[in-house]
């Protein structure tokens, strides 16, 4: 029989090989790649596990707002801190953040008030009333359409001329699969934009496993379609997360073009508080695997270690938030009632006849 | 002034955009070095270079997304889609994303983007290029779509288009691209979107149309000219909002009115307009109201479009049945 032309077992091994995991601290937060430690002051490595803190105490108190009808859509973060809150570290005020709908947290640390965090999720537009100095456009419903957008962001960054500027941008192991994300990194390597993707690969797109959503055994090997680089991260360790976002923000801002990131992380709980019941479709086994890598209790531990963190500490930061998203709640609860007319009249920039005949119809219903 | 074909003067327009506001970039499949496939960006990239004018990956969603980054950015992007019959594959970034923006931002962030793209039957294209889509635009909130019978008016859409801080969807009727000459200002200019014109004064009856269809009707109206028909024919210009002040005016003049698109019968323009005229009009009406459209199949194979599309004797039929009733 005549040579094949093509190994192409050999091959696909060769691509899976390609993308390794980068680790610096194991799920008990002890340091096994000290080469590649991050470059982080103390101050900075408790700031970031007080985000992170701050991210857990947020999601608790969002699932009981969300209980108690106040709050509408919510997508649950617990497990995700790491993944979120040390990506989001590696960023700059001005730079750009184009969020998925669990992206919540990244984008109250980017400068959304909490409270109109809380307001986004109950469906007020005051929620979207972003200052003027948040460089982020509101969460994004359509999965993977933040993509193709946050890439048009990073092309227009460059074509500004703006240096130190980026954009970063997430979606999950369901997203990858949307065809807006491919588009999005091909696009941003056709015209090497500083942006920076994350794919949050969490294990399920609501109850849909990883591995239902591709036969690439690494998320990050989309990346290689596009000719941009990607990298698989422990998506657990604060510190890794860390130190591979700098790094990619450095290689973006030098002008090489984009990066892909896939984090392997874990959501703990169910998909959204709309009713997603997580144990009809992971079992007990998963759960377990994943809590013992929880990235709080493995950066608690590297700290503590290093004498920067107690409990003590903890206890007060997580009474202090709560405080603090108490009165984000009540402050939601003071937004004005929305009018039609006021829609009418965000619609256009001059409105045509149509709305301007609706405007006036509004106006004398809502002004009874 | 210049004798201009329709494509000359929309090249014309993106050319002095260009060079008015730098801001303004253009972009799509093979609108740099090759000018686009109908050559509507033609010598752009040589002139403007290409950070101004460039050939985008072949991905409509692609396009899209680029349009909404560059626009939160401060650009004013001019995205071409090769042609209308794909722009399902960017439905969501024009219907679902950028029609939207403004409005989900309480109306602080502008969305400048126009989307232009050739449409339209009788030039013989392969499938899925041809179609008649403005009606799936016009229904969705927050986009304005403009739909140009000339080069006069296509020129000063196009600028208006491109200096406005909305969405709007450009329709450039294939047919209409070299069929015949306008005499066109070299100047800048606007044509206001939003406001349809009177393509031709008369008294008997208001026909109501946009893009091509206006030719087709004002050939009727010169055919029954010579009967003593006196025919008003309004250009539409713009199918979302539409100036329904100038029809109703119109009709309330003529008392007849004929509505003609070449998009398929069921919803869309053509009815919409019909069932305002009924609702502000309708003790003005000395006659039903006609409608000329094009059947409710898809698209017609190549051979077969002539019998398909809606044509001057159509609308002269549609016509005489609304005076004479």
């Amino acid at each position: 029989m005549a040579k094949q032309p093509v190994d192409y077992e050999a091959l696909l091994g060769s691509i899976e090989a390609s993308f390794p995991m980068v680790q610096i601290l194991d799920k008990d937060g002890k340091v096994v790649n000290k080469d590649i430690m991050p470059d982080l002051s103390d101050e900075e490595l408790v700031e970031l596990m007080e985000r992170m803190v701050w991210s857990r105490v947020l999601h608790d108190r969002s699932m009981a707002l969300a209980r108690q009808g106040r709050l509408g859509f919510y997508a649950p973060t617990m497990g995700q801190e790491a993944s979120q809150l040390a990506s989001h570290f590696a960023f700059k005020k001005t730079d750009w953040l184009y969020p998925g709908y669990r992206d919540v947290p990244q984008l109250i640390q980017h400068g959304l008030p909490v409270s109109q965090a809380f307001l986004w999720s109950r469906g007020h537009v005051e929620g979207n009333n972003y200052p003027e100095d948040l460089n982020a456009i509101p969460p994004q419903i359509i999965i993977g359409a933040q993509y193709i957008q946050a890439m048009g962001n990073a092309v227009g960054q460059k074509l500004a001329g703006k240096e130190d500027q980026v954009t970063f941008t997430y979606t999950g192991d369901g997203g990858s699969s949307q065809g807006d994300v491919y588009e999005g990194m091909n696009f941003a390597g056709r015209y090497k934009a500083p942006i920076v993707f994350y794919i949050q690969n969490n294990g399920y797109a609501i109850s849909t496993p990883r591995e239902k959503q591709s036969a690439a055994k690494a998320l990050a090997q989309k990346a290689a379609a596009a000719g941009i680089p990607g990298i698989q991260v422990d998506g657990m360790d604060p510190l890794a997360v860390y130190a591979v976002s700098k790094q990619a923000r450095d290689w973006a801002v030098a002008g090489n073009g984009p990066v892909l990131i896939e984090t392997i992380t874990s959501r703990f709980g169910p998909h959204s508080t709309s009713g997603d019941d997580p144990t009809r479709y992971r079992e007990q086994e998963s759960f377990d695997y994943w809590e013992q890598r929880d990235p709080l209790i493995r950066f608690r531990n590297f700290l503590t270690e290093k004498g920067l963190w107690s409990t003590e500490r903890e206890e007060e930061l997580i009474a202090q938030t709560k405080e603090e998203i108490k009165q984000a709640a009540k402050e939601a609860d003071q937004a004005p009632k929305m009018k039609i007319s006021n829609f009418l009249e965000s619609m256009y920039d001059a409105p045509g006849q149509n709305i301007k005949e609706q405007i006036e119809k509004y106006q004398a219903k809502e002004s009874k | 002034m210049a004798n201009l074909t329709m494509i000359q003067a929309i090249t014309e327009a993106l050319d002095q955009e260009l060079a008015r506001d730098e801001k303004v970039l253009i972009f799509g499949e093979d609108v740099g070095k090759n000018g686009g496939v109908f050559r509507a960006t033609q010598g752009l990239y040589d002139k403007h270079g290409e950070d101004r004018v460039n050939d985008t990956p072949l991905a409509e969603s692609g396009i899209g997304g680029m349009a909404f980054g560059l626009a939160v950015q401060g650009f004013r992007p001019v995205a071409e889609i090769q042609f209308f019959g794909f722009v399902f594959e960017v439905m969501d970034s024009i219907v679902g994303q950028i029609s939207r923006t403004r409005y989900r931002m309480g109306g602080k962030l502008n969305m400048p983007v126009v989307v232009r793209s050739p449409f339209g039957g009788g030039v013989h294209t392969p499938e899925m290029h041809a179609d008649s889509l403005e009606g799936l635009m016009a229904q969705a909130p927050g986009l304005k779509v403009v739909i140009p019978s000339n080069p006069y008016d296509a020129k000063g859409l196009l600028t208006s288009a491109i200096r406005d801080n909305d969405p709007v969807v450009f329709l450039e009727h294939m047919k209409l691209y070299r069929s015949f000459r306008d005499e066109v200002p070299e100047e800048q200019y606007t044509v206001p979107i939003g406001k349809a014109a009177i393509a031709k004064k008369g008294t008997d009856v208001t026909v109501v149309a946009y893009g091509y269809m206006v030719r087709e009707a004002l050939k009727a109206a010169e055919n029954l000219e010579k009967d003593g028909v006196s025919v008003e024919v309004i250009d539409l210009r713009t199918v979302s909002p539409i100036d329904y002040e100038t029809v109703v005016a119109s009709v309330e003049k003529t008392g007849r009115m004929v509505m003609v698109q070449e998009a398929q019968r069921q919803a869309g323009v053509g009815n919409t307009v019909i069932s305002e005229v009924s609702q502000r009009s309708v003790l003005s009406l000395e006659a039903p109201i006609g409608f000329v459209s094009a059947p409710d199949t898809i698209y017609p194979f190549g051979q077969a479009e002539n019998t398909w599309l809606p044509s001057a004797d159509d609308i002269t039929e549609a016509i005489n049945k609304a005076v004479n009733f």
